[in-house]
């Protein structure tokens, strides 16, 4: 993306603020939102990345996340249920050279509009992918979500759920998309970081923001980003390095060859080295994979920080612009109007 | 076949000079009668011959062999006059097998021509086609000239010298059929001879052993004195307006439509679809257009398709999408969200037999309601048909033009009978079409925020601003705007203003149409045949033929549905009766009385099937009478 972006402008001689990307609209989340701590992360983070407001869009859905564009000093489309990776396609495809953030939740991006996640990640269209996941339906009041837990109640489910849940991140992977990252509302130092690296990614990036409805699903993250727990709950994951978390940081991610899955290990118990944990390696889309469904039960930690990142050369719109320039001119309209047989009428 | 109006000039006694004929070839889904036909129609065109065709084939991709419900037919009326409609009854049926017979002989004109394959009449495929007795045999074809001839094994060997397999020579026999055709009506083979060249290119065998089946069926027309039974007919150039002509089908003539258009506006077009019969061979055609500045989007559904669109509107392209009738239905919301966004966007929908998956090769009319009214809210767009092959090109620009410069989704209403029929097309000179160039909208010079909902007071437009340009960062969705600042708005007055000025808009394009016309007749006449779309040619000929016979009866045709041109209702009016023939159960009837509160009259089809001029007729002398 980075590649792609339009040459700087007069006008961004002067570094922008975060108070630069903020609009005028009054914010309509409701107070305590998890929302409020993503739009002002990503305002914060816009003027770091050197991006012009001009150049910047941002494409939603509907839903509580979709109404993010409203509150961005860029360009911004909130489009219809589910359908914000397609508007992005088309947008991409009319100018390629547009940085263009798509705003989903788990309802918009995995329900309704499943199909077309699957298809932006898979045709690799060079979007930043943001999926607020709180495991709740918010703005049409608190039905379950396809990321809810198994028996949750809600509205539409007064005895609690039966639906298995949908792991966004193994969806993502499961649809070949080649960046997967998860971060979480609060972590307003992670969640730069995570923004930073999928703005940097030329091809679609996925990331998964654990987000917090204060009103229909309030803690449903709790037990992985309470402060007291944050240590032994979350893996945050840094290419090349060792995969060691927990509060004293000799818990350890393995891989047991006898199960063929990962496992949490303590270092200095059971004989446990420090060799014996596993490295971060963002390439490798088999412990991608591994490493999505990590945290399914309470005694592993969730991955934090980019899961995965395997860069390719091109972009699907770029291969798209690319063939189409190459072919742009060879012909006139006339020389098709003329091609074939024609005869003359005196 | 029709009236002979010379007596040949060499005086041979053999040819036959003729105004028209119809033709019809018929035969199973894999014996190649959709190419045979167009190969026809190509040596009929280049002999200058005005000329329609219908081809008419089932869904189902290869039906099982033999069987009625396989059969498909390509169907081409061809004259020295002006062709108007596929013609009512063929004057000349080749049947390939026995089931092609049965479908199509109730076709055939009594006395007219019949060629068969009697070597497909075997026991089996007879059973196949339901008849107990082979009917070559017990006199039943007896009202027609029946020519039965074992095309199979006359096919097999004079391929022979090319040593293909059984079922490979077998498929010649469309070719030698061809042959004996193109003889019976003296046309030129050479074109044929060039296309099988051209196609087979990298299978030589293939290419010689189609050219040998061709030309042994020219000679077998010549040399089995056929003369004896059967007369070989000429039929002349057509008087058309001078200029440099070609065969186009409706899905060509709209695919260059819609580049014309993009150039006449200046942008670039990015094209979303999903493949569905019969809107594909758009899809198809436009795919191979990327060297005139068009992206073609294969969509993972009919709502991306229209989604990507409008994105690619929205990016500063024109987004045009194209479907048929259940993928609009799919689009139904996206595109709501046009309309709110005030994006232009084309939309294509080439009709084709509902409700529900309904008859997909088939046509019908039966989307005007869903075009007009299909939306949630109120939701107007206009709505614009075309009526033939050729006028596909002219509609496509009109749409460009009004999508660009009303900023609005315009539904550009064709139908599957259009988009696979070709006719004889005078290429229009592109340089001298009236360009109407988009001029984005620029930053507020006062550094004020921009408004994306400022509108030009005559057309009610909005301002469009593409991203990437400085100073008018905007944001727009499906919610309501305010009409002052383009913000959201659930304030309910201004509810009102917007759905108003929604609505003006678009109402407001009836300043900029031409005012309706009458193809034929004055307004002194007691009937009007409304119609729109592909219904153009019967009724103009059944207009014809009844004024012929001293009725005063009048055609009109739309090509806008919404808003209607200005002068519509005063002029319908003026008839003291209005009868619409429509290819459904009569949408246009219902919006013409509700707009006009006239006694518009329907005359109604839906059996897949176009309108035969002699039901038209019998409609108008008893609508006249009453």
């Amino acid at each position: 993306m980075n590649e792609m972006t339009a040459p700087p402008t007069a006008a961004d001689a002067v570094k922008l603020t975060a108070k630069d990307f903020a609009t005028d609209q009054e914010v309509r989340w409701c107070p305590g939102c998890g929302d409020y701590a993503i739009l002002k992360c990503m305002q914060r983070t816009l003027p770091d990345l050197g991006v012009t407001r001009e150049n910047t869009v941002f494409v939603s859905g509907i839903g509580c996340s979709s109404r993010f564009p409203y509150y961005m000093n860029t360009y911004g489309f909130h489009t219809i249920h589910g359908r914000a990776p397609a508007v992005a396609t088309g947008l991409k495809l009319a100018n390629p050279d547009l940085d263009v953030w798509v705003v989903t939740g788990d309802g918009d991006g995995l329900s309704i509009g499943g199909n077309h996640l699957l298809h932006a990640l898979r045709r690799d269209v060079d979007l930043n992918i943001l999926l607020f996941n709180n495991k709740i339906y918010g703005l049409t009041k608190g039905q379950y979500s396809p990321t809810s837990d198994i028996g949750t109640r809600s509205p539409s489910t007064p005895q609690g759920s039966i639906d298995p849940t949908v792991n966004p991140i193994s969806f993502a992977l499961g649809a070949n998309a080649r960046f997967a990252a998860r971060t979480v509302d609060t972590a307003q130092k992670h969640m730069p970081e995570v923004f930073t690296r999928a703005h940097g990614f030329k091809g679609a990036s996925f990331v998964e923001i654990l987000q917090n409805c204060i009103v229909y699903n309030d803690a449903a993250w709790k037990s992985v980003t309470e402060k007291n727990v944050v240590a032994d709950r979350q893996l945050l994951l840094k290419h090349g390095e060792k995969m060691l978390f927990g509060a004293n940081g000799d818990k350890g991610i393995r891989f047991n060859t006898a199960t063929f899955a990962l496992e949490v290990v303590t270092i200095g118990t059971d004989d446990i080295t420090a060799d014996d944990v596993l490295t971060h390696d963002e390439t490798n889309l088999q412990l991608a994979r591994m490493l999505a469904e990590l945290g399914s039960n309470p005694d592993e930690p969730m991955a934090m920080g980019v899961l995965y990142a395997a860069p390719a050369d091109t972009t699907y719109e770029a291969a798209v612009l690319a063939d189409a320039r190459a072919q742009r001119g060879k012909r006139t309209l006339k020389d098709v109007l003329f091609s074939g047989q024609t005869w003359e009428v005196a | 076949m029709s009236v002979v109006i010379q007596a040949p000039a060499d005086g041979g006694g053999d040819v036959q000079i003729l105004e028209s004929a119809v033709v019809r070839f018929a035969g199973d889904s894999g014996d190649g009668m959709q190419l045979t036909g167009s190969q026809f129609t190509t040596s009929t065109a280049l002999a200058g011959s005005d000329l329609a065709t219908f081809p008419d084939f089932p869904a189902e991709i290869r039906a099982p062999a033999g069987t009625t419900f396989g059969v498909s037919a390509f169907q081409i009326n061809f004259g020295a006059k002006n062709i108007r409609t596929v013609g009512d009854r063929p004057d000349v049926l080749v049947a390939m097998n026995p089931a092609a017979l049965k479908v199509n002989l109730d076709t055939l004109r009594p006395g007219g021509l019949l060629v068969v394959d009697s070597g497909s009449f075997t026991k089996r495929n007879l059973q196949k086609a339901g008849y107990e007795a082979n009917p070559l045999e017990d006199d039943s074809l007896h009202d027609y000239q029946l020519i039965d001839l074992d095309i199979s094994k006359l096919t097999l060997e004079s391929v022979k010298p090319f040593g293909l397999g059984n079922k490979d020579a077998l498929r010649c026999k469309n070719m030698w059929t061809l042959g004996l055709v193109l003889w019976m009506f003296s046309r030129k083979r050479q074109p044929v001879v060039d296309w099988l060249n051209k196609k087979f290119a990298k299978l030589p065998d293939v290419a010689g052993a189609n050219v040998a089946a061709l030309n042994a069926g020219h000679a077998f027309g010549e040399t089995a004195e056929l003369s004896a039974t059967v007369k070989r007919y000429q039929i002349g150039a057509a008087h058309a307006a001078p200029g440099l002509y070609r065969t186009v089908t409706g899905s060509q003539a709209l695919s260059w439509g819609i580049v014309a258009g993009g150039e006449l506006a200046g942008l670039d077009i990015v094209l979303g679809s999903y493949p569905i019969t019969p809107a594909s061979p758009i899809l198809h055609t436009l795919s191979g257009l990327k060297d005139l500045g068009v992206v073609t989007f294969q969509a993972e559904d009919e709502i991306a398709a229209i989604g990507a669109a409008i994105g690619a509107s929205y990016g500063g392209a024109l987004g045009v999408t194209s479907s048929s009738g259940p993928g609009i239905a799919l689009k139904t919301e996206a595109l709501g969200l046009a309309i709110s966004t005030e994006l232009p966007v084309v939309v294509i929908n080439s009709q084709r037999g509902g409700p529900s998956t309904g008859l997909p090769t088939k046509t019908e009319q039966s989307d005007l309601y869903q075009a007009v009214y299909g939306r949630n809210g109120d939701a107007p767009i206009p709505v614009i048909a075309t009526r033939s092959p050729g006028d596909c090109f002219d509609v496509a620009i009109e749409a460009c033009r009004l999508a660009v410069k009303y900023m609005t989704p315009v539904m550009l209403l064709t139908d599957g009978f259009i988009a696979n029929a070709a006719e004889p097309w005078a290429i229009p000179d592109v340089d001298a079409l009236e360009p109407f160039k988009v001029a984005f909208a620029e930053a507020p010079a006062d550094g004020a925020d921009f408004n994306p909902f400022l509108r030009d007071a005559d057309t009610l437009a909005r301002n469009w601003a593409v991203p990437g340009t400085p100073g008018t960062e905007h944001r727009i969705g499906g919610l309501e705007k305010s009409f002052d600042t383009g913000h959201i708005s659930y304030d309910p007055e201004n509810h009102q203003k917007m759905t108003d000025t929604r609505m003006d808009k678009i109402a407001g394009i009836a300043r900029d149409i031409p005012a309706q016309t009458l193809e034929q007749g004055t307004q002194d006449d007691t009937l009007v045949v409304v119609g729109w779309g592909s219904t153009f040619g019967p009724i103009a000929e059944a207009v014809r033929i009844a004024r012929e016979d001293g009725l005063k009866v009048a055609h009109l045709h739309l090509r806008y549905l919404n808003p209607f041109p200005a002068n519509l209702g005063d002029l319908l009016r003026r008839f003291p009766k209005v009868l619409v023939p429509e290819m459904n159960a009569g949408q246009l009837k219902t919006v013409l009385r509700d707009t006009f509160l006239i006694d518009a009259r329907p005359l109604n089809k839906v059996s897949g099937q176009p309108f035969r001029i002699e039901e038209l007729l019998t409609a108008i002398r008893a609508e006249v009478s009453a």
